[in-house]
């Protein structure tokens, strides 16, 4: 069974694309599209890698990011973020909250299959 | 200490000038000192007072010796500030 | 009677010479000849107004009843005169530098040219002189009335009071003649000058003559008279050392303070030299005025009978002694010194009195400026004229009230404390800068009060005009405030104690007024050119005057051009010249410099006058007097300016932070603005490039993936489209570049083809109409408006959650304009929300469904270019849109 990855962005087109992906890749994909209850949905999950997106409707990436960093229990997660504004200060920032790896959309299939594969140890 | 003609070093004659004024503002309080001494002499009970033409002849000469020193001090100040220059006259 | 004839005809005679002997001197200086006239020896001899007939007769008196003591009335003076160069160099220099024309002009002068103090100092003058011009009458009308004593016919007395009336029309007549031929107080009156000189000398030789006579003629030599004198009730130096030290103070300092010594020591100054001179000979005249004083008083206390009036010895000796010919010099001796007296102190009253009280009454009430020079030069000289007539009748008036009694005797003393509280007005002007207007009011005001209180009006006898009660038991019968002992100060002499008092309170309350106060500008400068008159109207300071004087340039400069930029000139002047610090020295070129500097903020002439009033010699003319009102005038004018600019400047700072606030905003907004587009841009090129990546490398795609992901790319590729449509069209009516095609069309068609346009068809929104309502003929750019009414409905379809979901679209006027709202049965827009709605990419909704959220911002910026607007409207049911626009021509009904 494949490890679970939960992905949580609000374009419904990019969730198609990139559960496609992952799921040829043999993950388990769920997802979520909102920022609100977004953490009740990590800690239900469980997820081994997180793919956030950074502007989300009710709380931002970095919010959620920064909460998953100060859990106990969901803090080693790897977090993957999306972020579609491509500014330096976003990448400073994600930094700053913990993340794993931060990637700039439009991205390249391959590369977030690589960047997922290499966060997430077997 | 009369005042040479000729060349002098300006230093000098400034020198010599400011002591003269200063004996010039001296002199009003030297006086004033001496006009007061007879007052002492007052002091060794009534009979032994002094006499008027005691007094006099002190008051007299003071008056005399004062007058006769503000006459040379003047007249020095003068020679010494004759060199100044003219001062405004078209008042 | 013979020799009362005689002694009338010898007057008559005198006075006679000295009118022509005035008349002459005028002449010789109007012609520019004598000059003879301004010979030291002459300033010198006319200070000898100071030896009034009170001191001609008196002083024998007072040495008959104090012994020595009426010496120190001459020590003062002499003091003064040999420490000339303290005070009276620095007196004479003030009043030629600044053009003064009494004390009362001086005092005033120093203290900003206040007015108040002049009136002041002139009405304490007039009460202080005014017994003396009385007392002088006296000594003439009772020297008279010696000689008629020793006429047998004791019945022709001539009546004591004519006499005095025609001696005082005589004095007004001569003063005026003499006294007023110009109108310039400042000039020299020349002729009154060397007359007062001759009487001097007249005065001089008369006593002398008297002195010899007693001593070698009455006693027999030197040693006999000494004997004599060693015989004489005053044959003991008896003088308490207060009265010694206090009167000696006392004459010093109203020989500085009298009006008639400063007309003719500072007024009547023709040369500044001249002091060096007076320095010492006139010393030496006052020694020799009483050098004889003792032996005729105690020879005449020896020979006279018991009784005889003592101040009269120097005439009733000669008399006696049937020396009818010294006699009567001796009486010309006393007339020459009360004529003199009166005569200057008249011109010197009458200066300040017509100065300084009749012409600003005058000016004040005939309106001042519509002056003609000739009509006020007639008006001056007719009130100094009358002001001379008046001074001189008013002593004549005090003369006939007090009866001429011994009460009379004592005035010359208080006279002399009284205008000894000039005293330290005058001297802290002219030496210490910090003295303000405030501190000379309140120390005169003290000390004249205490003078009037402690000594003048007990003068007068007791219960004449201060009831014996306030004497013996105090004011309010407080008996600390005794007049004659105050504050518990008792057995004192009265003149020492009243001294005392009125002098150390007056100084105190000047020096704490002075302390306490804030002097006004011209105050400030004038006291600067007062205490700095050295440096300032000759070149002979050396460094310290030079450093000084640019000390007061770069005051003055502060003032006129700022702190920072003066300091800054003058430094960098200073620089130039090589030397360290803010002060560089005053030369021509640095003047120049300045004077350019200065004129830039007040005027060429202006800054001219400041200048030259700082460094340029002696003469201040009556335009720089103007050219000082002026620039006072200017100074505050320019203050006002900088308080303008720096309000100016404030405002200037105010509206630069406020844009650059909005500088930063835009900034951020702009920041934003990148960041959302670039975010709009990428999310469907994300979609765009993750699917076609997965067409691309996915070889085991259904059909029906593949369809999907290619419709999902198509969509977004139209997505993307609409967007930079968007983009574009909002840049293009921001920037104001759209060009409106205006058409005429009707409201309600527009509003049908926007349902239509709007997909109203194909989904569940009911719209609502009156089309009644929509009867109005538009002429505006249909098709912009028509892309508002699409978005607004669009909007509605999308967003409105009422179920089922009905938008009601109302037209109506309102306040004469044309109105369609459009309100929706949803559950609206957060209050929050609703002010951001028409920024770019705000979204009504949380979900990305509408377009990248620039529909609203493209409807304002459409509105707004067709005249009208589009605003959302709270308090409906649900969301509510209203466009408003300029009210059409309505269409009849059809």
């Amino acid at each position: 069974m494949g490890k679970k990855v939960l992905l949580i962005e609000d374009e419904p087109n990019i969730i198609e694309a990139v559960s496609f992906i992952l799921s040829r890749d043999g993950w388990e994909v769920k997802t979520h599209s909102n920022g609100h209850d977004a953490m009740e949905v990590v800690r239900l999950r469980a997820p081994d890698l997180i793919i956030l997106d950074a502007m989300l409707p009710g709380k931002s990436g970095f919010d959620i990011l920064t909460e998953i960093r100060g859990d106990a229990a969901l803090g080693n997660t790897p977090v993957l973020m999306l972020t579609a504004r491509g500014q330096s200060k976003d990448r400073e920032m994600a930094e700053r909250a913990g993340v794993s790896q931060y990637m700039t959309k439009p991205f390249s299939n391959a590369d977030v299959l690589a960047a997922v594969r290499a966060l997430v140890t077997p | 200490m009369s005042p040479e003609r000729g060349p002098v070093f300006l230093a000098r004659r400034t020198y010599r000038r400011r002591r003269l004024a200063d004996a010039a503002r001296l002199l009003p309080i030297v006086g004033t000192v001496l006009i007061c001494i007879p007052l002492l002499w007052q002091g060794e009970g009534a009979s032994g007072s002094t006499r008027t033409t005691m007094a006099m002849f002190y008051i007299f000469g003071l008056w005399m010796i004062l007058a006769t020193i503000a006459g040379i001090i003047s007249r020095h100040l003068r020679a010494a500030e004759n060199k100044e220059p003219p001062r405004g006259a078209g008042s | 009677m013979a020799i009362l004839n005689v002694l009338a005809l010898v007057c008559l005679v005198y006075v006679a010479f000295l009118f022509a002997v005035a008349f002459g001197a005028d002449r010789a200086a109007r012609h520019g000849r004598g000059k003879w006239l301004r010979s030291p020896y002459v300033y010198t001899l006319s200070l000898s107004i100071y030896c009034t007939a009170w001191t001609f007769y008196g002083a024998v008196g007072f040495a008959a009843r104090s012994g020595l003591e009426y010496v120190t009335i001459y020590l003062g003076p002499t003091l003064v005169m040999i420490g000339w160069w303290w005070t009276l160099r620095k007196m004479v220099r003030v009043g030629r530098s600044q053009r003064i024309t009494s004390i009362a002009d001086l005092i005033s002068s120093r203290y900003g040219k206040s007015n108040l103090l002049a009136v002041f100092v002139t009405i304490l003058a007039v009460i202080g002189v005014t017994p003396y011009i009385a007392l002088q009458l006296q000594s003439v009308t009772l020297s008279f009335a010696a000689f008629s004593e020793t006429e047998q016919a004791g019945a022709a007395l001539p009546d004591m009071q004519s006499t005095a009336l025609w001696v005082a029309m005589g004095l007004t007549l001569f003063t005026i003649l003499f006294g007023t031929r110009n109108l310039d107080a400042n000039e020299r009156h020349h002729g009154v000058v060397m007359a007062i000189a001759v009487e001097a000398v007249v005065k001089l030789c008369a006593l002398l003559a008297v002195g010899i006579f007693v001593v070698w003629g009455l006693s027999g030599g030197v040693s006999e008279t000494l004997a004599r004198i060693d015989a004489s009730e005053i044959a003991r130096f008896e003088v308490p050392g207060s009265r010694w030290i206090g009167l000696t103070m006392l004459s010093a300092a109203a020989f500085l303070c009298l009006p008639r010594m400063f007309q003719v020591m500072v007024v009547e100054n023709e040369d500044e030299d001249h002091l060096r001179t007076a320095a010492w000979a006139f010393p030496a005249y006052l020694m020799l005025m009483s050098l004889f004083v003792v032996p005729i008083a105690a020879v005449g206390l020896d020979i006279m009978p018991i009784g005889a009036n003592p101040d009269l010895f120097v005439l009733t000796l000669p008399l006696m002694a049937g020396q009818d010919g010294l006699a009567i010099l001796s009486f010309l001796g006393g007339f020459s010194s009360a004529t003199s007296m009166v005569i200057v102190a008249a011109i010197a009253l009458s200066t300040m009195v017509s100065n300084h009280m009749v012409m600003p009454i005058w000016l004040h009430f005939t309106g001042g400026s519509a002056m003609i020079s000739g009509d006020v030069r007639q008006v001056a000289l007719l009130a100094r004229r009358l002001s001379i007539a008046g001074v001189v009748f008013l002593g004549y008036l005090y003369f006939r009230v007090t009866g001429g009694g011994a009460a009379l005797a004592a005035i010359g003393l208080i006279s002399f404390a009284g205008v000894a509280q000039f005293l330290p007005a005058l001297m802290g002007g002219l030496f210490w800068r910090g003295a303000t207007r405030t501190g000379a009011l309140a120390g005169l005001g003290v000390g004249f009060v205490l003078w009037q209180y402690c000594l003048f009006l007990p003068s007068f006898g007791p219960s004449m005009i201060m009831p014996q009660t306030v004497l013996d038991h105090g004011l309010f019968g407080l008996s600390w405030l005794r007049p004659q002992a105050l504050f518990g100060a008792q057995d004192m002499d009265p003149l020492v104690h009243a001294i005392m008092w009125s002098m150390l309170l007056n100084t105190g309350a000047f020096v704490l007024g002075s302390l306490l106060s804030f002097p006004q500008p011209i105050e400030r400068l004038q006291g600067a050119q007062f205490v700095n008159v050295f440096d300032h109207s000759s070149t002979t300071g050396g460094w310290s005057g030079g450093m000084a004087q640019s000390e007061d340039l770069l005051i003055m400069s502060q003032r006129i051009m700022g702190a920072t930029e003066a300091q800054a000139l003058f430094a960098t002047a200073a620089r130039r010249q090589g030397l360290a610090g803010y002060l560089p020295e005053p030369s021509p070129d640095f003047l120049q410099e300045l004077e350019r500097e200065l004129s830039g903020s007040v005027g060429a002439a202006t800054a001219h006058a400041m200048i030259s009033q700082i460094v340029g010699g002696a003469a201040v003319s009556v335009e720089d007097l103007m050219a000082v009102a002026d620039e006072t005038a200017q100074i505050m004018e320019y203050s006002s300016q900088l308080e303008a600019q720096s309000q100016e400047l404030a405002r200037t700072a105010r509206q630069l932070r406020q844009a650059n606030e909005k500088l930063t905003q835009i900034s951020v907004q702009k920041d934003g603005f990148l960041s959302q587009i670039s975010h709009e841009l990428r999310t469907p090129m994300t979609s765009i490039r993750a699917f076609s990546e997965i067409l691309r490398d996915t070889s085991d795609l259904t059909a029906e993936e593949k369809s999907k992901y290619s419709s999902i790319i198509h969509d977004e590729a139209v997505r993307l489209t609409r967007l930079l449509d968007d983009l574009l069209d909002l840049s293009v009516l921001e920037n104001g570049q759209v060009v409106l095609n205006t058409q005429t069309g009707l409201l309600s068609d527009l509003l049908d083809r926007a349902e239509r346009a709007a997909g109203v068809q194909v989904g569940t929104l009911k719209v609502e109409r009156d089309r009644a309502a929509e009867a109005f003929e538009l002429t505006t750019d249909l098709d912009r408006l028509a892309q508002v009414f699409i978005n607004l409905i669009a909007n509605a379809r999308k967003y409105c959650d009422g179920d089922p979901p009905v938008l009601s679209i109302r037209t109506h006027e309102v306040e004469g304009r044309l109105v369609i709202d459009f309100t929706d049965n949803g559950s609206g827009i957060p209050s929050e929300k609703q002010a951001v709605i028409f920024e770019k990419f705000s979204r009504i909704g949380e979900t990305k469904a509408g377009g990248a959220g620039l529909g609203l911002a493209i409807c304002r910026e459409i509105m707004t270019r067709l005249d009208g607007s589009v605003s959302y409207l709270p308090g409906q049911k649900g969301a509510a849109f209203r466009v408003s626009l300029p009210l059409p021509r309505r269409m009849a009904a059809q």
